[in-house]
C-alpha cells in the first residue's frame, strides 16, 4: 500500500497524496465497520443457536432424530471442544455458506433460501417501488403546500402507517379484494395454470415472464403479487413520505432557494431541480432503511398471503423448531440488511458531491 | 438620468403572534442608474426592503405601497409570470453568503447557464461560452476549471464571484447587493467589491447595496438611506456624511473605531424611542 | 431550597409563569406547565392522550368491566355470534368467547409489554449512550461498535430467532423485543452527549471535583431525558406492533390468554364468513398504538421544537 501512494506522491504532489491516502483509510475504516458487523451478527446467531439452548444438538435435529445423527451432528459442529473454537466453526461454515441441513426440508439450508429468495426479493423491491413513486411526491406537495389538504393526507397516512399491524391490514385486504371484488389472485406467486409450464430463469417471475414475453403469465403473476406488494408500498410509502416532507420543508428554507428564485426560475424547476436535488441525499438512506425494513415487513406479510419467499420459510421453519432454517434466514437478511446500507452509504457519496472522494 | 425604479411608501409586515408587525414602514426613494447605498442595524428592514422590490418575500408577508414600479411596470400589480421574467433578468440580487445562496450539488457552471437559459434562448454551446467569458469577467483566472467545481470546492470569494457571475450574466439593470461582502474574510472584500464597482459602473446598471456599514457604503456609493425600525430617518450624499444630521446616523458613525485616539469606553447607540416615530 | 414556600402572588397560572422564580422548584413547575400548555395545544396528542388514559383505566379495572369470562364461552350456544347480538357488543370467537372482554383482558397483556420493555430498554440505552459519549476514546469505540450490530440486525427477524431458542411465551417476548429495541436510545443518548460533554457547565462541575460517575447521573442523563421520553414514547407503538406480530405467529402469548396479535391469528381461518372475530382486535392494536404515536409527536412538539414538522 505504502509503496503505490509513495510512487503517486513522485508523480502527482503532495495534495494528491494526502487524498489518496485518506481515501485508502477510509475505505479500510469502511471496510472494518463492515466486516466487524459481520463478525457479530454471525456471533449473536451463534449465541442464540448454540449457547442459549440447553442442547444444540436437539434444537437443530428435533428430538425425533436417531441417536447416531445427534452424534454426528454433536461432531460436525464440535460441541466438545471450548466456545471460541466453535465460534470459529462457526463462521467458517457460515463463510463457505453452510448453514446445516433443514429438519423440514432436508435439503441444505443454503439451497432452501436460494429458492426462496427471490420471491422475498421480488415482493420487497416492487413495494419499495410503489413507495417511492407515490411516497416522494407526495412529500413534496406535502411540504410545498404547508397545511393543505395534500398535507393532511400524508400527515393522516403516516399515523396510520406506523399504527397499524401489517398482517391484519393484510387480511382486510385479502376480504375486500379477493373475497369480496375477486380483483386479485391468492394465494401464492403464480396460478395453478402456469405453475408447471412457465419455467423461471431468475426467479423474479414478473421480470421473467416479460422477458420470455409470456403475456398471459405475466397477468396472472401481477395479479399475484400486486395486493402483498401494494401493501408494503403503502408501509414504506408512509415513511418516505413523512421523510421527504421533512427534508423538502428543510431544504425550501435554505438561501439557495432564495437565490434560485432571484434568479427568476419557474417554482416546479426550484422544487424539483434544486430543492428536491439536494433532498434526495439524504432521502437514498430513508429508501434503503425502509427496503431494508420490507424485507422484515416480508415475514409477516409472507405469512398473511403465502408467499413462498424467506419470511415465510423462516416462519414455517420456527412453527417446526427447525433451528438451522431460522438462522440460516437470519442470517441471510441480516447480510442484506448490512449489504443495503453499504449500497446506500456509497450513493450517499456519489449524490453528495461534498462527500464526494476525487 | 432616467428614473428605474420607485418606490412610495413602502410596507412590509407580517403575521405573528401578537399581531401583525411592520418591518418596513413607509420606504420612500427613487433610483436611477446609480448606486444607492441602504444602511441600518439588523432588524431595521433594508433587507426585507430589497426583498420586496424583487418579490421574495415570503407569502405570509403583506406587502402595500402608494407606488411600487420597476421601468414603469407596476410591481404589485404584475404577474407572477410577469415578476418572474423580471427576476434574474432585468433586476437581480446578490446574496449574503455564498456557502448558503449557491445550491451545494449543482456545479458552478452549470447555475451561471441555468440563469441565462431561463432568460435567452441560447443553445448549449453558446450558453458555456457565455458563463465561461462571465467567469473571466469577474476575474477568476482558470474559468473552464471553476466552471466543473462545486461550491464547497471554492473558498468563500471566489463563491461571492461566482454567484456575481450567475446574477449578472443575463445582462440585468438593477441589481440588489443583500450584504454581499459581510461574509467574506476582510482582505477578499475589498477584491470583491471592486469587482462589482467595475461591472456596474461597465453596464450602466442601477445598484442598491445593503448594508450595515456605514463607512464602507458612503466609499462605494453615491447616496446613503439610512434606516431605522422599518423607515429612513435620514437620506444624504455619501460624500456629505461628515455632516449628517440624524443622531442615529451620528451614532452609526461615532461607533466606528479610529486609530491613534483612545476609545474609553466604548461609544454605545443610544436608541431613543421617537427616532421609531 | 429554604425559600421554596415563598409568597406566592394572585394566581397558580401567574406563579407557574413568572419569569423570576423563587426557587427551583418553581422553575421546573413553571417549565413544566409550559410544556403542558403546548402540548395541550396539540388537539391530536389530547386525542392521544384520552386514549392512553382510557387504556390504563380498562386494564385497571378489567375485571368491572368485562361482561363476560375472556378465556371461557359456550361452543353449544354462543359460537361466532355476529358484532351487536345481545350481551355480546362485538361478537364471539370460534370457541365462544365474548370478542369485547378478551379485549379489555387483553389490554393487560398489552400494556405490561409496553411497560416491560420500555422499563428495561430506556435505562440500558441512556446508559450504554451517556457512558459511551462521556468516555469517548476506546469506550466509545467498543460500545457503538456493539450498538451498530443490534442495528444492523432486522428488529422482528431477531426477535424471532430469539423467541425461537427461548421458547414461546410472553416473558420471552419482552426478553427478545427489548433486546432488539435498545440500540437507538444508545444511539441517540450518545449524540446528546457529545453535545454537553464540552460546555461550560460540565466543566464548572469537573472543576467542583464531581466523580464521573456523578457526572454522567446527575448532568448528563437529565440532558437526554426529554428526547429519550419522545423517542421512547414513539417506539411504543412500535413494539406494540412487534408484539402483535409475535403473537401473530404463535410465539408469544400462548391460549388462551387474549393476546390480541394471538386473537387475530386465530380469527384469521374464519376472515371470510365471520370477519369480526379477527378484525376487532386488529381495531384495536390500532387505535392503542395511534395512542402512543399522538402523544409521542405531541410530546416532541412540546419537548423539541428542533424536531417539529419531521
Amino acid at each position: 500500500m505504502s509503496s503505490t501512494t509513495l510512487s503517486d506522491n513522485r508523480r502527482t504532489g503532495p495534495q494528491l497524496h494526502a487524498k489518496a491516502g485518506k481515501l485508502i483509510l477510509g475505505t479500510a475504516r469502511f471496510a472494518g465497520v463492515v466486516v466487524t458487523t459481520f463478525l457479530g451478527l454471525l456471533a449473536v446467531t451463534f449465541f442464540i443457536g448454540r449457547v442459549i439452548p440447553v442442547d444444540p444438538v436437539l434444537a437443530v435435529l428435533g428430538d425425533r432424530a436417531p441417536a447416531s445423527a445427534i452424534e454426528r451432528t454433536r461432531e460436525a459442529m464440535g460441541l466438545n471442544l471450548p466456545l471460541y473454537q466453535q465460534f470459529f466453526i462457526y463462521v467458517r461454515q457460515a463463510l463457505s455458506g453452510d448453514f446445516g441441513t433443514s429438519v423440514l426440508t432436508t435439503n441444505p439450508v443454503m439451497s432452501d433460501i436460494a429458492h426462496v429468495f427471490p420471491a422475498t426479493i421480488e415482493l420487497a423491491t416492487l413495494g419499495v417501488l410503489i413507495g417511492t413513486c407515490f411516497g416522494i411526491p407526495l412529500g413534496v406537495l406535502a411540504a410545498v403546500k404547508r397545511g393543505s389538504l395534500v398535507d393532511q393526507i400524508v400527515r393522516v397516512i403516516g399515523l396510520i402507517g406506523y399504527s397499524v399491524p401489517i398482517f391484519w391490514l393484510g387480511l382486510l385486504a385479502l376480504l375486500l379484494f379477493y373475497a369480496k371484488l375477486g380483483w386479485v389472485a391468492y394465494p401464492g406467486r403464480i396460478g395453478i395454470a402456469f405453475e408447471y409450464s412457465f419455467v423461471p430463469t431468475t426467479g423474479l417471475y414478473l421480470v421473467d415472464a416479460l422477458w420470455q414475453g409470456e403475456w398471459e403469465v405475466a397477468w396472472d403473476v401481477f395479479r399475484h403479487i400486486i395486493l402483498p406488494a401494494a401493501l408494503l408500498g403503502y408501509f414504506s410509502m408512509a415513511y418516505i413520505s413523512r421523510m421527504t416532507r421533512s427534508f423538502m420543508l428543510n431544504e425550501l428554507g435554505q438561501e439557495y432557494v432564495v437565490a434560485a428564485r432571484a434568479k427568476g426560475l419557474s417554482e416546479s424547476r426550484i422544487i424539483w431541480r434544486h430543492a428536491l436535488r439536494n433532498a434526495a441525499v439524504p432521502l437514498v438512506t430513508v429508501i434503503a432503511l425502509s427496503y431494508a425494513g420490507l424485507l422484515e415487513g416480508s415475514v409477516l406479510t409472507e405469512t398473511v398471503f403465502s408467499w413462498p419467499g424467506l419470511g415465510l420459510y423462516i416462519t414455517n421453519s420456527l412453527q417446526n423448531a427447525d433451528m438451522n432454517a431460522v438462522l440460516g434466514g437470519t442470517i441471510i437478511i441480516g447480510s442484506t440488511f448490512i449489504g443495503i446500507n453499504l449500497l446506500s452509504d456509497l450513493l450517499y457519496r456519489t449524490l453528495d458531491p461534498r462527500t464526494r472522494a476525487s | 438620468m432616467s428614473t428605474l425604479l420607485h418606490v412610495e411608501d413602502l410596507r412590509v409586515s407580517f403575521p405573528s403572534r401578537s399581531g401583525m408587525v411592520e418591518a418596513v414602514r413607509g420606504m420612500t426613494f427613487t433610483l436611477g442608474r446609480e448606486r444607492l447605498g441602504i444602511v441600518g442595524e439588523s432588524g431595521s428592514g433594508k433587507s426585507q426592503t430589497g426583498r420586496a422590490i424583487m418579490g421574495l418575500t415570503p407569502p405570509q408577508a403583506r406587502i402595500t405601497a402608494r407606488r411600487l414600479e420597476f421601468d414603469g411596470i407596476d410591481l404589485l400589480s404584475a404577474t407572477p409570470a410577469v415578476r418572474r421574467n423580471l427576476r434574474g433578468g432585468r433586476i437581480a440580487m446578490v446574496l449574503q453568503d455564498p456557502k448558503y445562496s449557491l445550491n451545494p450539488v449543482m456545479s458552478i457552471g452549470r447555475q451561471i447557464v441555468e440563469t441565462l437559459r431561463t432568460h435567452e434562448s441560447v443553445s448549449r454551446a453558446e450558453a458555456r461560452a457565455r458563463a465561461l467569458d462571465m467567469l473571466a469577467a469577474v476575474q477568476i483566472r482558470d474559468p473552464a476549471r471553476v466552471f466543473d467545481l462545486y461550491p464547497h470546492e471554492v473558498s468563500g470569494g471566489m463563491g461571492q464571484r461566482a454567484m456575481i457571475a450567475m446574477m449578472l450574466i443575463a445582462g440585468p439593470e438593477l441589481l440588489i447587493a443583500d450584504e454581499p461582502t459581510s461574509a467574506l474574510d476582510v482582505t477578499v472584500q475589498l477584491e470583491v467589491l471592486s469587482i462589482l464597482d467595475r461591472l456596474v459602473a461597465d453596464r450602466g446598471m442601477g445598484l442598491i447595496f445593503v448594508s450595515h456599514d456605514l463607512r464602507l457604503v458612503s466609499s462605494f456609493c453615491d447616496r446613503v438611506l439610512v434606516m431605522y425600525a422599518g423607515r429612513v430617518v435620514e437620506e444624504i450624499s455619501a460624500a456629505e456624511l461628515g455632516n449628517a444630521k440624524h443622531p442615529y446616523t451620528r451614532g452609526l458613525l461615532n461607533c466606528m473605531p479610529t486609530l491613534g485616539t483612545d476609545r474609553h469606553p466604548l461609544p454605545v447607540l443610544d436608541r431613543q424611542p421617537e427616532w421609531r416615530l | 431550597m429554604s425559600d421554596t414556600l415563598a409568597p406566592s402572588p394572585p394566581g397558580t397560572r401567574a406563579w407557574l409563569l413568572s419569569d423570576r422564580p423563587q426557587s427551583r422548584m418553581q422553575a421546573r413547575l413553571g417549565r413544566a406547565y409550559m410544556n403542558w400548555l403546548r402540548f395541550a395545544s396539540n388537539r391530536l396528542a389530547l386525542v392521544g392522550l384520552a386514549i392512553l388514559i382510557a387504556l390504563v383505566l380498562v386494564a385497571a379495572f378489567a375485571s368491572v368491566l368485562a361482561p363476560h369470562s375472556p378465556t371461557a364461552g359456550s361452543l353449544a350456544t354462543t359460537r361466532l355470534l355476529p358484532p351487536l347480538s345481545p350481551g355480546y357488543l362485538l361478537g364471539t370467537d370460534d370457541q365462544g368467547r365474548d370478542i369485547l372482554s378478551r379485549l379489555i383482558y387483553g389490554s393487560r397483556l398489552t400494556l405490561t409489554v409496553v411497560l416491560l420493555v420500555a422499563a428495561i430498554t430506556a435505562p440500558i440505552g441512556l446508559l450504554v449512550g451517556t457512558v459511551a459519549g462521556y468516555a469517548g476514546g476506546w469506550v466509545d469505540a467498543l460500545l457503538m461498535r456493539i450498538t451498530d450490530i443490534f442495528l444492523a440486525f432486522p428488529k422482528l427477524v431477531l426477535a424471532l430467532a430469539l423467541v425461537a431458542a427461548l421458547g414461546p411465551g410472553i416473558e420471552n417476548a419482552v426478553i427478545a423485543i427489548a433486546v432488539t429495541s435498545w440500540p437507538p436510545y444508545a444511539r441517540m443518548a450518545r449524540a446528546e452527549t457529545l453535545a454537553v460533554r464540552n460546555t461550560d457547565y460540565l466543566a464548572a462541575v469537573q472543576l467542583m471535583g464531581a466523580s464521573p460517575f456523578r457526572i454522567v447521573l446527575r448532568h448528563v442523563m437529565p440532558m437526554c431525558l426529554s428526547s429519550l421520553i419522545v423517542r421512547v414514547t414513539l417506539d411504543m407503538a412500535g413494539i406494540i406492533l412487534i408484539a402483535a406480530g409475535l403473537g401473530f405467529l404463535g410465539l408469544g402469548a400462548q391460549p388462551p390468554s387474549p393476546e390480541w396479535g394471538a386473537m387475530i391469528a386465530s380469527g384469521r381461518r374464519f376472515i371470510l364468513d365471520q370477519w369480526w372475530v379477527a378484525t376487532m382486535p386488529g381495531m384495536a392494536i390500532l387505535i392503542v398504538s395511534l395512542g402512543f404515536n399522538l402523544v409521542g409527536d405531541g410530546l416532541r412538539d412540546a419537548l423539541d421544537p428542533r424536531e417539529s414538522g419531521r
